[in-house]
Protein backbone atom coordinates (compact mmCIF):
# COMPACT_ATOMS: atom_id res chain seq x y z
CA UNK A 1 0.00 0.00 0.00
CA UNK A 2 0.92 3.43 -0.78
CA UNK A 3 2.40 5.74 1.58
CA UNK A 4 -0.60 8.41 2.84
CA UNK A 5 1.18 11.82 2.88
CA UNK A 6 -0.34 13.70 5.57
CA UNK A 7 0.04 17.59 6.73
CA UNK A 8 -1.42 18.45 10.61
CA UNK A 9 -2.75 22.03 10.90
CA UNK A 10 -3.69 23.17 14.21
CA UNK A 11 -2.77 26.34 16.54
CA UNK A 12 -1.76 24.22 19.31
CA UNK A 13 0.88 22.37 19.78
CA UNK A 14 0.02 19.64 21.94
CA UNK A 15 -3.17 18.98 19.63
CA UNK A 16 -0.74 18.28 16.75
CA UNK A 17 1.38 16.01 18.82
CA UNK A 18 -1.42 14.23 20.03
CA UNK A 19 -2.45 13.47 16.20
CA UNK A 20 1.24 12.61 15.80
CA UNK A 21 1.64 10.40 17.94
CA UNK A 22 -1.93 8.34 16.79
CA UNK A 23 -0.70 8.69 13.10
CA UNK A 24 2.77 7.21 14.20
CA UNK A 25 0.30 3.85 15.16
CA UNK A 26 -1.45 3.76 12.26
CA UNK A 27 0.87 1.85 9.42
CA UNK A 28 1.39 3.48 5.91
CA UNK A 29 0.92 6.89 7.21
CA UNK A 30 3.53 10.07 7.02
CA UNK A 31 3.28 12.89 8.53
CA UNK A 32 4.89 14.98 5.78
CA UNK A 33 4.57 18.71 8.02
CA UNK A 34 2.89 20.65 10.54
CA UNK A 35 1.40 23.84 9.97
CA UNK A 36 0.16 26.76 13.17
CA UNK A 37 -2.51 28.41 11.03
CA UNK A 38 -4.01 28.32 7.54
CA UNK A 39 -0.79 30.53 6.30
CA UNK A 40 1.40 28.22 7.52
CA UNK A 41 -0.48 25.65 5.71
CA UNK A 42 -0.81 27.46 2.28
CA UNK A 43 3.00 27.99 2.53
CA UNK A 44 3.49 24.11 3.50
CA UNK A 45 1.17 23.45 0.41
CA UNK A 46 2.96 25.52 -1.80
CA UNK A 47 6.77 24.06 -1.07
CA UNK A 48 5.09 20.64 -1.54
CA UNK A 49 3.75 21.33 -5.10
CA UNK A 50 7.19 22.84 -6.10
CA UNK A 51 9.43 19.54 -4.64
CA UNK A 52 6.70 17.18 -6.68
CA UNK A 53 5.56 15.91 -3.13
CA UNK A 54 1.93 14.80 -3.36
CA UNK A 55 -0.30 15.42 -0.16
CA UNK A 56 -2.83 13.33 0.32
CA UNK A 57 -4.05 14.74 3.49
CA UNK A 58 -4.69 17.75 5.46
CA UNK A 59 -5.78 17.20 9.03
CA UNK A 60 -7.51 21.17 9.46
CA UNK A 61 -8.65 22.57 12.47
CA UNK A 62 -11.43 24.79 12.48
CA UNK A 63 -10.57 27.57 15.09
CA UNK A 64 -6.92 28.75 14.37
CA UNK A 65 -5.54 32.23 14.39
CA UNK A 66 -4.56 34.21 11.22
CA UNK A 67 -6.36 32.30 8.74
CA UNK A 68 -9.03 30.04 9.91
CA UNK A 69 -9.48 26.60 8.92
CA UNK A 70 -12.29 27.26 6.50
CA UNK A 71 -10.94 30.01 4.91
CA UNK A 72 -7.36 27.77 4.38
CA UNK A 73 -9.44 24.81 2.85
CA UNK A 74 -11.59 27.19 0.25
CA UNK A 75 -7.90 28.12 -1.02
CA UNK A 76 -6.51 24.50 -0.82
CA UNK A 77 -9.58 23.59 -2.89
CA UNK A 78 -8.24 26.02 -5.59
CA UNK A 79 -4.83 23.81 -6.05
CA UNK A 80 -4.73 21.77 -9.11
CA UNK A 81 -4.38 18.66 -7.07
CA UNK A 82 -6.27 19.53 -4.16
CA UNK A 83 -5.62 16.67 -1.35
CA UNK A 84 -8.54 15.55 0.77
CA UNK A 85 -10.06 17.72 3.83
CA UNK A 86 -10.90 16.28 7.04
CA UNK A 87 -11.81 19.03 10.06
CA UNK A 88 -10.73 18.70 13.20
CA UNK A 89 -12.92 20.53 16.53
CA UNK A 90 -13.03 20.33 19.93
CA UNK A 91 -16.68 21.30 20.30
CA UNK A 92 -18.77 23.43 17.73
CA UNK A 93 -22.14 22.56 17.47
CA UNK A 94 -22.82 24.46 14.15
CA UNK A 95 -19.47 23.37 12.93
CA UNK A 96 -20.41 19.75 13.33
CA UNK A 97 -24.37 20.40 12.07
CA UNK A 98 -22.89 22.11 9.00
CA UNK A 99 -20.14 18.79 8.59
CA UNK A 100 -23.08 16.00 8.86
CA UNK A 101 -25.69 17.48 6.67
CA UNK A 102 -22.87 18.62 3.70
CA UNK A 103 -21.11 15.26 4.65
CA UNK A 104 -18.06 16.61 4.94
CA UNK A 105 -15.50 14.64 7.17
CA UNK A 106 -14.42 15.18 10.38
CA UNK A 107 -13.13 14.24 13.36
CA UNK A 108 -14.02 15.64 17.07
CA UNK A 109 -10.96 16.47 19.60
CA UNK A 110 -9.65 14.51 21.44
CA UNK A 111 -9.64 12.31 18.66
CA UNK A 112 -9.50 8.14 18.55
CA UNK A 113 -7.46 6.06 17.11
CA UNK A 114 -10.16 4.05 15.05
CA UNK A 115 -12.02 6.95 14.34
CA UNK A 116 -8.80 8.94 12.48
CA UNK A 117 -8.49 5.13 10.87
CA UNK A 118 -11.85 4.97 9.33
CA UNK A 119 -11.55 9.00 8.26
CA UNK A 120 -8.47 8.39 6.38
CA UNK A 121 -9.72 5.15 4.73
CA UNK A 122 -12.72 7.51 2.97
CA UNK A 123 -11.23 10.81 2.85
CA UNK A 124 -11.53 12.68 -0.53
CA UNK A 125 -11.31 16.08 -1.10
CA UNK A 126 -14.00 18.85 -0.74
CA UNK A 127 -16.75 19.76 -3.07
CA UNK A 128 -17.36 23.35 -4.31
CA UNK A 129 -20.77 22.85 -2.68
CA UNK A 130 -19.61 21.46 0.41
CA UNK A 131 -17.26 24.62 0.85
CA UNK A 132 -19.62 26.84 -0.24
CA UNK A 133 -21.60 25.45 3.11
CA UNK A 134 -19.12 25.55 5.46
CA UNK A 135 -18.23 29.40 4.26
CA UNK A 136 -20.41 30.71 6.97
CA UNK A 137 -18.60 29.09 10.19
CA UNK A 138 -14.98 31.00 9.18
CA UNK A 139 -14.60 34.22 10.26
CA UNK A 140 -14.25 37.46 7.60
CA UNK A 141 -11.80 35.94 5.38
CA UNK A 142 -8.31 37.99 5.19
CA UNK A 143 -6.96 36.87 2.36
CA UNK A 144 -8.24 36.79 -1.91
CA UNK A 145 -6.10 33.77 -3.47
CA UNK A 146 -4.78 33.58 -6.97
CA UNK A 147 -3.77 30.54 -8.52
CA UNK A 148 -0.42 31.66 -10.50
CA UNK A 149 1.37 28.68 -12.51
CA UNK A 150 0.43 25.85 -9.84
CA UNK A 151 1.32 28.04 -7.04
CA UNK A 152 -1.58 29.46 -4.72
CA UNK A 153 -0.53 33.27 -4.10
CA UNK A 154 -2.30 35.32 -0.90
CA UNK A 155 -3.20 38.39 -1.16
CA UNK A 156 -4.20 40.03 1.83
CA UNK A 157 -7.43 41.34 1.51
CA UNK A 158 -6.17 44.74 3.07
CA UNK A 159 -3.78 45.84 0.60
CA UNK A 160 -5.88 45.42 -2.22
CA UNK A 161 -7.61 49.01 -3.45
CA UNK A 162 -9.63 48.03 -6.14
CA UNK A 163 -11.54 44.65 -7.86
CA UNK A 164 -12.57 45.11 -11.12
CA UNK A 165 -14.26 42.76 -13.71
CA UNK A 166 -12.75 42.18 -16.79
CA UNK A 167 -14.32 39.57 -19.68
CA UNK A 168 -13.98 36.26 -17.73
CA UNK A 169 -11.23 36.84 -15.11
CA UNK A 170 -10.94 39.85 -12.10
CA UNK A 171 -8.18 42.03 -11.56
CA UNK A 172 -7.32 42.25 -7.86
CA UNK A 173 -5.20 45.97 -7.81
CA UNK A 174 -2.58 46.20 -4.60
CA UNK A 175 -0.12 49.22 -4.65
CA UNK A 176 3.07 46.91 -6.40
CA UNK A 177 0.96 45.20 -8.99
CA UNK A 178 -2.29 43.58 -10.55
CA UNK A 179 -3.54 39.65 -10.32
CA UNK A 180 -5.72 38.25 -12.19
CA UNK A 181 -9.00 35.95 -10.16
CA UNK A 182 -11.78 33.54 -11.43
CA UNK A 183 -14.02 34.67 -9.40
CA UNK A 184 -16.83 36.61 -9.89
CA UNK A 185 -16.96 39.80 -8.81
CA UNK A 186 -21.27 39.59 -7.14
CA UNK A 187 -19.53 36.74 -4.51
CA UNK A 188 -16.18 38.94 -3.55
CA UNK A 189 -18.81 41.59 -2.89
CA UNK A 190 -21.07 38.82 -0.72
CA UNK A 191 -17.67 38.38 1.13
CA UNK A 192 -16.35 41.70 1.21
CA UNK A 193 -18.97 43.76 1.31
CA UNK A 194 -18.01 45.77 4.34
CA UNK A 195 -14.54 46.44 2.96
CA UNK A 196 -15.69 47.74 -0.55
CA UNK A 197 -18.00 49.86 -1.97
CA UNK A 198 -19.45 49.41 -5.73
CA UNK A 199 -18.31 52.31 -7.67
CA UNK A 200 -19.37 51.05 -11.13
CA UNK A 201 -21.33 47.68 -12.52
CA UNK A 202 -17.68 46.03 -12.95
CA UNK A 203 -15.62 47.84 -9.94
CA UNK A 204 -15.60 47.43 -6.39
CA UNK A 205 -13.14 49.84 -4.46
CA UNK A 206 -11.62 49.53 -1.24
CA UNK A 207 -13.52 51.90 1.32
CA UNK A 208 -9.45 52.62 2.87
CA UNK A 209 -8.16 53.72 -0.27
CA UNK A 210 -10.45 56.12 -1.33
CA UNK A 211 -8.44 59.37 -1.50
CA UNK A 212 -11.20 61.73 -2.63
CA UNK A 213 -13.76 61.94 -5.59
CA UNK A 214 -13.36 64.68 -8.49
CA UNK A 215 -15.53 65.60 -11.64
CA UNK A 216 -14.20 65.59 -15.06
CA UNK A 217 -14.89 67.71 -17.57
CA UNK A 218 -14.36 65.45 -20.52
CA UNK A 219 -17.67 64.14 -20.43
CA UNK A 220 -20.40 65.79 -18.95
CA UNK A 221 -21.02 64.92 -15.46
CA UNK A 222 -18.60 62.01 -14.93
CA UNK A 223 -17.16 61.94 -11.64
CA UNK A 224 -13.98 59.30 -10.78
CA UNK A 225 -12.79 58.11 -7.41
CA UNK A 226 -9.34 59.49 -6.55
CA UNK A 227 -7.11 56.26 -4.85
CA UNK A 228 -4.27 56.03 -2.23
CA UNK A 229 -1.21 54.27 -3.52
CA UNK A 230 -1.93 54.68 -7.44
CA UNK A 231 -2.32 57.60 -9.64
CA UNK A 232 -4.80 55.81 -11.54
CA UNK A 233 -8.97 56.43 -11.06
CA UNK A 234 -12.04 54.77 -11.27
CA UNK A 235 -15.07 55.66 -12.89
CA UNK A 236 -18.03 55.84 -11.34
CA UNK A 237 -21.35 54.92 -12.73
CA UNK A 238 -24.15 57.35 -12.97
CA UNK A 239 -26.49 55.31 -10.93
CA UNK A 240 -24.16 55.25 -7.66
CA UNK A 241 -23.46 58.85 -7.67
CA UNK A 242 -25.18 59.58 -4.51
CA UNK A 243 -22.17 57.88 -3.25
CA UNK A 244 -20.23 61.00 -3.42
CA UNK A 245 -22.47 63.15 -1.33
CA UNK A 246 -23.26 60.23 0.98
CA UNK A 247 -19.32 59.88 1.98
CA UNK A 248 -18.55 63.23 2.03
CA UNK B 1 -25.58 29.27 59.51
CA UNK B 2 -27.36 31.96 57.58
CA UNK B 3 -28.77 34.26 59.22
CA UNK B 4 -32.63 33.97 59.29
CA UNK B 5 -33.35 37.50 60.90
CA UNK B 6 -35.59 39.54 57.82
CA UNK B 7 -34.32 42.69 59.48
CA UNK B 8 -32.16 45.12 57.03
CA UNK B 9 -28.32 45.37 57.12
CA UNK B 10 -28.25 49.07 58.07
CA UNK B 11 -24.57 49.00 57.42
CA UNK B 12 -25.31 48.42 53.81
CA UNK B 13 -24.89 51.53 51.25
CA UNK B 14 -27.34 50.65 49.22
CA UNK B 15 -30.19 49.92 52.19
CA UNK B 16 -29.24 53.33 53.71
CA UNK B 17 -29.82 54.95 50.35
CA UNK B 18 -33.01 53.43 49.41
CA UNK B 19 -34.35 54.51 53.36
CA UNK B 20 -32.63 58.35 52.57
CA UNK B 21 -35.11 58.06 49.42
CA UNK B 22 -38.50 56.70 50.87
CA UNK B 23 -37.72 59.19 53.81
CA UNK B 24 -37.48 62.36 51.63
CA UNK B 25 -40.28 61.02 49.19
CA UNK B 26 -42.51 61.07 51.81
CA UNK B 27 -41.15 64.42 52.98
CA UNK B 28 -42.05 65.91 49.62
CA UNK B 29 -45.05 64.19 49.54
CA UNK B 30 -46.32 66.21 53.10
CA UNK B 31 -45.10 69.39 51.85
CA UNK B 32 -47.41 68.54 48.72
CA UNK B 33 -50.23 68.04 50.73
CA UNK B 34 -49.70 71.08 52.96
CA UNK B 35 -49.04 73.40 50.60
CA UNK B 36 -51.17 74.92 47.95
CA UNK B 37 -49.06 76.60 45.79
CA UNK B 38 -45.33 76.27 44.43
CA UNK B 39 -44.01 79.19 46.33
CA UNK B 40 -45.78 77.43 49.83
CA UNK B 41 -44.51 74.25 48.72
CA UNK B 42 -40.99 75.59 48.29
CA UNK B 43 -41.57 76.98 51.98
CA UNK B 44 -43.02 73.80 53.73
CA UNK B 45 -40.30 71.66 51.86
CA UNK B 46 -37.39 73.79 53.68
CA UNK B 47 -39.08 73.72 56.62
CA UNK B 48 -40.15 70.47 57.09
CA UNK B 49 -36.30 69.67 55.66
CA UNK B 50 -34.45 71.62 58.30
CA UNK B 51 -36.35 69.78 60.98
CA UNK B 52 -36.76 66.67 59.50
CA UNK B 53 -33.53 65.71 57.93
CA UNK B 54 -31.24 65.98 61.26
CA UNK B 55 -33.77 63.52 62.86
CA UNK B 56 -33.53 61.24 59.60
CA UNK B 57 -29.86 61.12 59.86
CA UNK B 58 -29.09 60.61 63.45
CA UNK B 59 -31.69 57.63 63.64
CA UNK B 60 -29.96 56.32 60.55
CA UNK B 61 -26.52 56.65 62.60
CA UNK B 62 -28.00 54.64 65.68
CA UNK B 63 -29.07 52.16 63.70
CA UNK B 64 -25.71 51.36 62.23
CA UNK B 65 -24.25 51.74 65.50
CA UNK B 66 -26.42 49.50 67.03
CA UNK B 67 -27.03 46.96 63.88
CA UNK B 68 -24.29 44.29 65.65
CA UNK B 69 -26.56 44.23 68.07
CA UNK B 70 -30.05 44.15 66.13
CA UNK B 71 -28.65 41.19 64.25
CA UNK B 72 -27.91 39.19 67.64
CA UNK B 73 -31.44 38.19 68.45
CA UNK B 74 -34.94 37.63 66.46
CA UNK B 75 -36.26 39.52 64.16
CA UNK B 76 -39.41 40.49 66.39
CA UNK B 77 -37.51 41.44 69.07
CA UNK B 78 -34.85 43.91 66.41
CA UNK B 79 -38.07 45.00 65.01
CA UNK B 80 -39.22 46.46 68.51
CA UNK B 81 -35.66 47.35 69.62
CA UNK B 82 -35.76 49.63 65.96
CA UNK B 83 -39.04 51.49 67.14
CA UNK B 84 -36.88 52.20 70.37
CA UNK B 85 -34.14 53.61 68.93
CA UNK B 86 -36.16 55.56 66.94
CA UNK B 87 -38.12 56.75 69.83
CA UNK B 88 -34.69 57.94 71.56
CA UNK B 89 -33.13 59.40 68.70
CA UNK B 90 -36.11 61.58 68.10
CA UNK B 91 -36.86 62.78 71.48
CA UNK B 92 -33.05 63.63 71.34
CA UNK B 93 -32.86 65.76 68.33
CA UNK B 94 -36.11 67.16 69.34
CA UNK B 95 -35.02 68.08 72.68
CA UNK B 96 -31.86 69.60 71.31
CA UNK B 97 -34.18 71.87 68.69
CA UNK B 98 -36.38 72.80 71.96
CA UNK B 99 -33.28 74.13 73.15
CA UNK B 100 -32.53 75.91 70.50
CA UNK B 101 -35.09 76.69 68.36
CA UNK B 102 -35.01 79.92 66.63
CA UNK B 103 -38.66 79.44 64.55
CA UNK B 104 -42.14 79.50 66.63
CA UNK B 105 -43.96 76.73 65.39
CA UNK B 106 -42.01 73.44 66.77
CA UNK B 107 -44.10 70.61 66.13
CA UNK B 108 -45.20 68.68 69.55
CA UNK B 109 -42.92 65.67 70.74
CA UNK B 110 -46.49 63.39 69.89
CA UNK B 111 -46.73 64.96 65.57
CA UNK B 112 -42.89 64.23 65.60
CA UNK B 113 -42.84 60.71 66.89
CA UNK B 114 -46.04 59.55 65.42
CA UNK B 115 -44.52 60.11 61.83
CA UNK B 116 -41.29 58.70 62.76
CA UNK B 117 -42.40 55.53 63.76
CA UNK B 118 -45.07 55.90 60.94
CA UNK B 119 -42.27 56.36 58.51
CA UNK B 120 -40.00 53.48 60.03
CA UNK B 121 -43.00 51.02 60.19
CA UNK B 122 -43.54 51.86 56.07
CA UNK B 123 -40.01 51.32 55.55
CA UNK B 124 -38.97 48.21 57.41
CA UNK B 125 -42.68 47.02 55.52
CA UNK B 126 -40.79 47.91 52.54
CA UNK B 127 -37.43 45.96 53.07
CA UNK B 128 -39.61 42.85 54.59
CA UNK B 129 -41.28 42.90 51.09
CA UNK B 130 -37.84 43.43 49.55
CA UNK B 131 -36.74 40.61 51.31
CA UNK B 132 -39.06 38.42 50.39
CA UNK B 133 -39.19 38.98 46.82
CA UNK B 134 -35.08 38.14 47.34
CA UNK B 135 -35.42 35.33 49.71
CA UNK B 136 -32.96 33.30 50.65
CA UNK B 137 -34.60 30.67 48.42
CA UNK B 138 -35.38 32.87 45.36
CA UNK B 139 -31.99 34.27 45.58
CA UNK B 140 -30.29 30.91 45.64
CA UNK B 141 -32.36 29.55 42.95
CA UNK B 142 -31.11 32.38 40.78
CA UNK B 143 -27.18 32.37 42.03
CA UNK B 144 -27.44 28.83 40.75
CA UNK B 145 -28.87 29.59 37.53
CA UNK B 146 -26.40 31.76 36.97
CA UNK B 147 -23.73 29.64 37.77
CA UNK B 148 -20.20 30.41 35.71
CA UNK B 149 -20.76 27.58 33.29
CA UNK B 150 -16.97 26.59 31.94
CA UNK B 151 -17.00 26.49 27.55
CA UNK B 152 -16.87 22.71 26.68
CA UNK B 153 -13.97 23.84 24.07
CA UNK B 154 -12.14 24.29 27.12
CA UNK B 155 -12.97 21.05 28.77
CA UNK B 156 -12.18 19.34 25.11
CA UNK B 157 -9.26 21.00 24.08
CA UNK B 158 -7.63 20.47 27.86
CA UNK B 159 -8.31 17.04 27.60
CA UNK B 160 -6.46 16.56 24.07
CA UNK B 161 -3.51 18.48 25.47
CA UNK B 162 -3.20 16.38 28.52
CA UNK B 163 -3.71 13.26 26.19
CA UNK B 164 -0.89 14.16 23.89
CA UNK B 165 1.03 14.26 27.62
CA UNK B 166 0.36 10.83 28.50
CA UNK B 167 3.31 8.76 26.39
CA UNK B 168 6.14 11.05 27.43
CA UNK B 169 5.69 13.19 29.95
CA UNK B 170 3.32 11.28 32.42
CA UNK B 171 4.29 13.48 35.37
CA UNK B 172 3.12 16.58 33.47
CA UNK B 173 -0.23 14.73 32.88
CA UNK B 174 -0.73 13.87 36.19
CA UNK B 175 -0.25 17.78 37.20
CA UNK B 176 -2.90 18.61 34.68
CA UNK B 177 -5.31 15.95 35.27
CA UNK B 178 -5.23 16.97 39.34
CA UNK B 179 -5.49 21.02 38.25
CA UNK B 180 -8.71 20.02 35.97
CA UNK B 181 -10.51 17.85 38.73
CA UNK B 182 -9.99 20.31 41.49
CA UNK B 183 -11.20 22.93 38.87
CA UNK B 184 -14.53 21.13 38.15
CA UNK B 185 -14.60 20.30 41.59
CA UNK B 186 -15.46 24.30 41.78
CA UNK B 187 -17.90 24.26 38.89
CA UNK B 188 -20.19 21.57 39.87
CA UNK B 189 -20.15 22.73 43.56
CA UNK B 190 -23.08 24.79 44.21
CA UNK B 191 -21.26 28.48 44.60
CA UNK B 192 -23.71 29.96 46.52
CA UNK B 193 -21.89 31.39 49.81
CA UNK B 194 -18.95 33.78 49.44
CA UNK B 195 -14.73 32.25 49.41
CA UNK B 196 -11.65 33.68 50.77
CA UNK B 197 -10.23 35.36 47.74
CA UNK B 198 -7.29 33.33 48.32
CA UNK B 199 -9.15 30.17 47.24
CA UNK B 200 -10.12 31.64 44.04
CA UNK B 201 -6.75 33.30 43.49
CA UNK B 202 -5.39 29.56 43.33
CA UNK B 203 -8.02 28.19 41.47
CA UNK B 204 -7.27 30.75 38.62
CA UNK B 205 -3.98 29.55 38.87
CA UNK B 206 -4.89 26.34 38.25
CA UNK B 207 -6.86 27.36 35.28
CA UNK B 208 -3.89 29.21 33.98
CA UNK B 209 -1.59 26.30 34.24
CA UNK B 210 -3.97 24.25 32.04
CA UNK B 211 -4.18 26.79 29.18
CA UNK B 212 -0.62 27.37 29.42
CA UNK B 213 -0.24 23.54 28.77
CA UNK B 214 -2.61 24.05 25.62
CA UNK B 215 -1.24 27.79 23.98
CA UNK B 216 2.69 27.69 25.46
CA UNK B 217 4.30 30.94 24.45
CA UNK B 218 1.22 32.29 23.43
CA UNK B 219 -0.04 33.25 26.82
CA UNK B 220 1.74 35.18 29.19
CA UNK B 221 0.05 35.95 32.84
CA UNK B 222 1.34 38.98 35.19
CA UNK B 223 -0.07 38.75 38.25
CA UNK B 224 -0.25 42.20 40.60
CA UNK B 225 -1.05 41.43 43.76
CA UNK B 226 -1.27 44.16 46.44
CA UNK B 227 -1.27 44.21 50.24
CA UNK B 228 -5.00 42.31 49.90
CA UNK B 229 -6.49 40.99 53.01
CA UNK B 230 -6.08 37.06 52.09
CA UNK B 231 -9.82 36.06 54.11
CA UNK B 232 -11.59 39.47 52.43
CA UNK B 233 -14.11 37.39 50.96
CA UNK B 234 -15.70 37.28 47.29
CA UNK B 235 -18.23 35.46 45.19
CA UNK B 236 -16.72 32.16 43.87
CA UNK B 237 -15.72 31.96 40.35
CA UNK B 238 -16.00 35.96 40.11
CA UNK B 239 -12.26 35.96 38.50
CA UNK B 240 -11.99 32.75 36.63
CA UNK B 241 -14.66 33.73 34.02
CA UNK B 242 -13.37 36.80 33.35
CA UNK B 243 -9.57 35.10 32.74
CA UNK B 244 -11.48 32.25 30.51
CA UNK B 245 -12.65 35.40 28.46
CA UNK B 246 -9.30 36.55 27.94
CA UNK B 247 -7.97 34.06 27.03
CA UNK B 248 -10.92 32.90 24.73
CA UNK B 249 -11.06 36.30 22.91
CA UNK B 250 -7.84 38.07 23.43
CA UNK B 251 -5.03 35.15 22.95
CA UNK B 252 -6.95 32.00 21.60
CA UNK B 253 -7.59 34.46 17.99
CA UNK B 254 -4.04 35.71 17.76
CA UNK B 255 -1.00 33.86 16.16
CA UNK B 256 1.50 35.95 18.35
CA UNK B 257 1.98 35.81 21.90
CA UNK B 258 -0.19 38.18 24.64
CA UNK B 259 -0.55 38.94 27.86
CA UNK B 260 -3.16 38.84 30.45
CA UNK B 261 -2.51 41.26 33.26
CA UNK B 262 -4.48 40.57 36.52
CA UNK B 263 -4.11 43.63 39.32
CA UNK B 264 -5.76 43.19 42.66
CA UNK B 265 -5.60 45.69 45.31
CA UNK B 266 -7.48 47.22 48.67
CA UNK B 267 -8.17 50.84 48.33
CA UNK B 268 -10.02 52.32 50.77
CA UNK B 269 -11.52 49.43 52.63
CA UNK B 270 -12.63 48.10 48.91
CA UNK B 271 -10.96 45.33 47.04
CA UNK B 272 -10.46 46.32 43.16
CA UNK B 273 -9.94 44.00 40.73
CA UNK B 274 -8.61 44.60 37.52
CA UNK B 275 -8.15 42.25 34.18
CA UNK B 276 -6.60 43.77 31.09
CA UNK B 277 -6.16 41.79 27.75
CA UNK B 278 -5.40 42.50 24.61
CA UNK B 279 -8.20 42.30 21.78
CA UNK B 280 -7.84 41.61 18.28
CA UNK B 281 -11.29 43.94 16.85
CA UNK B 282 -12.57 41.50 14.03
CA UNK B 283 -13.76 38.67 16.14
CA UNK B 284 -17.75 37.44 15.90
CA UNK B 285 -17.59 35.90 19.47
CA UNK B 286 -18.72 38.81 21.28
CA UNK B 287 -22.04 37.50 22.22
CA UNK B 288 -20.93 34.97 25.07
CA UNK B 289 -18.72 37.71 26.52
CA UNK B 290 -21.58 39.93 27.28
CA UNK B 291 -23.15 36.51 28.75
CA UNK B 292 -20.45 36.10 31.29
CA UNK B 293 -20.16 39.78 32.11
CA UNK B 294 -23.75 39.89 32.61
CA UNK B 295 -23.84 37.30 34.81
CA UNK B 296 -21.06 37.88 37.19
CA UNK B 297 -22.82 41.85 37.10
CA UNK B 298 -25.83 39.91 38.81
CA UNK B 299 -23.92 37.71 41.15
CA UNK B 300 -22.51 40.77 42.56
CA UNK B 301 -25.56 42.61 42.82
CA UNK B 302 -27.89 39.40 44.80
CA UNK B 303 -24.34 39.19 47.28
CA UNK B 304 -23.27 43.45 47.76
CA UNK B 305 -26.51 45.35 46.23
CA UNK B 306 -25.04 48.40 44.95
CA UNK B 307 -21.57 48.49 46.82
CA UNK B 308 -19.72 46.31 44.40
CA UNK B 309 -19.41 47.30 40.66
CA UNK B 310 -18.15 46.13 37.26
CA UNK B 311 -17.22 48.11 34.58
CA UNK B 312 -15.81 47.23 31.30
CA UNK B 313 -14.35 48.99 28.41
CA UNK B 314 -11.89 49.14 25.32
CA UNK B 315 -9.21 51.20 24.98
CA UNK B 316 -6.53 51.09 22.15
CA UNK B 317 -7.01 47.34 21.40
CA UNK B 318 -6.65 46.19 25.44
CA UNK B 319 -10.17 45.28 26.86
CA UNK B 320 -10.01 45.94 30.54
CA UNK B 321 -12.30 44.76 33.43
CA UNK B 322 -12.80 46.58 36.51
CA UNK B 323 -14.45 45.32 39.63
CA UNK B 324 -14.84 46.95 42.72
CA UNK B 325 -16.13 45.24 45.80
CA UNK B 326 -16.64 46.05 50.00
CA UNK B 327 -13.91 44.36 52.12
CA UNK B 328 -16.06 41.36 53.96
CA UNK B 329 -14.25 39.56 56.11
CA UNK B 330 -15.27 36.32 57.38
CA UNK B 331 -17.14 36.43 60.54
CA UNK B 332 -15.34 35.04 63.65
CA UNK B 333 -18.88 33.57 65.34
CA UNK B 334 -20.48 32.93 62.76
Amino acid sequence: MLNLNIIIADDEAPARKRLRTLLGDIPNTHVFAEAKNGKELLEVMNNAQSTQAPVDIVLLDIRMPEMDGVEAAQHIQKMPKPPAVIFTTAYDNYAIQAFDMNAVDYLLKPVRLERLQTALQKARALLPKQLEALAPLGTQRTHISINERGRILLVPISDVIYLRAELKYITVRTAERAYLVEESLSHLEQVFGQIFTRMHRNCLVANAYILGYEKRDLDEQQWVVLLKSIPETINISRRQQHLIHQKK
Amino acid sequence: MKNTSHLPNFRNLGIALRILIIANLALIFAAFILSDGADAFIYQLTSISTFAQPILLSNLLLLYGFHPLLNKTTYRRAIVFVFILIALGTTAVHAFFSQFWIFTDQPTILRVMFYCWLMTAITLYYFNLHHRAYSPAITEARLQALQARIRPHFLFNSLNAVLSLIRDQPKQAETALEDMADLFRVLMAENRELVPITQEIALCRQYLALEKLRLDERLNVVWQIDDVLPDILIPPLLLQPLIENAVYHGIEPSASSGTINIQIYTKQNETHLLLKNPCTTQNKHHHGNNMALKNIKERLTLHFDLEASLKSKLVDGIYEVHITLPNQKQKTNA
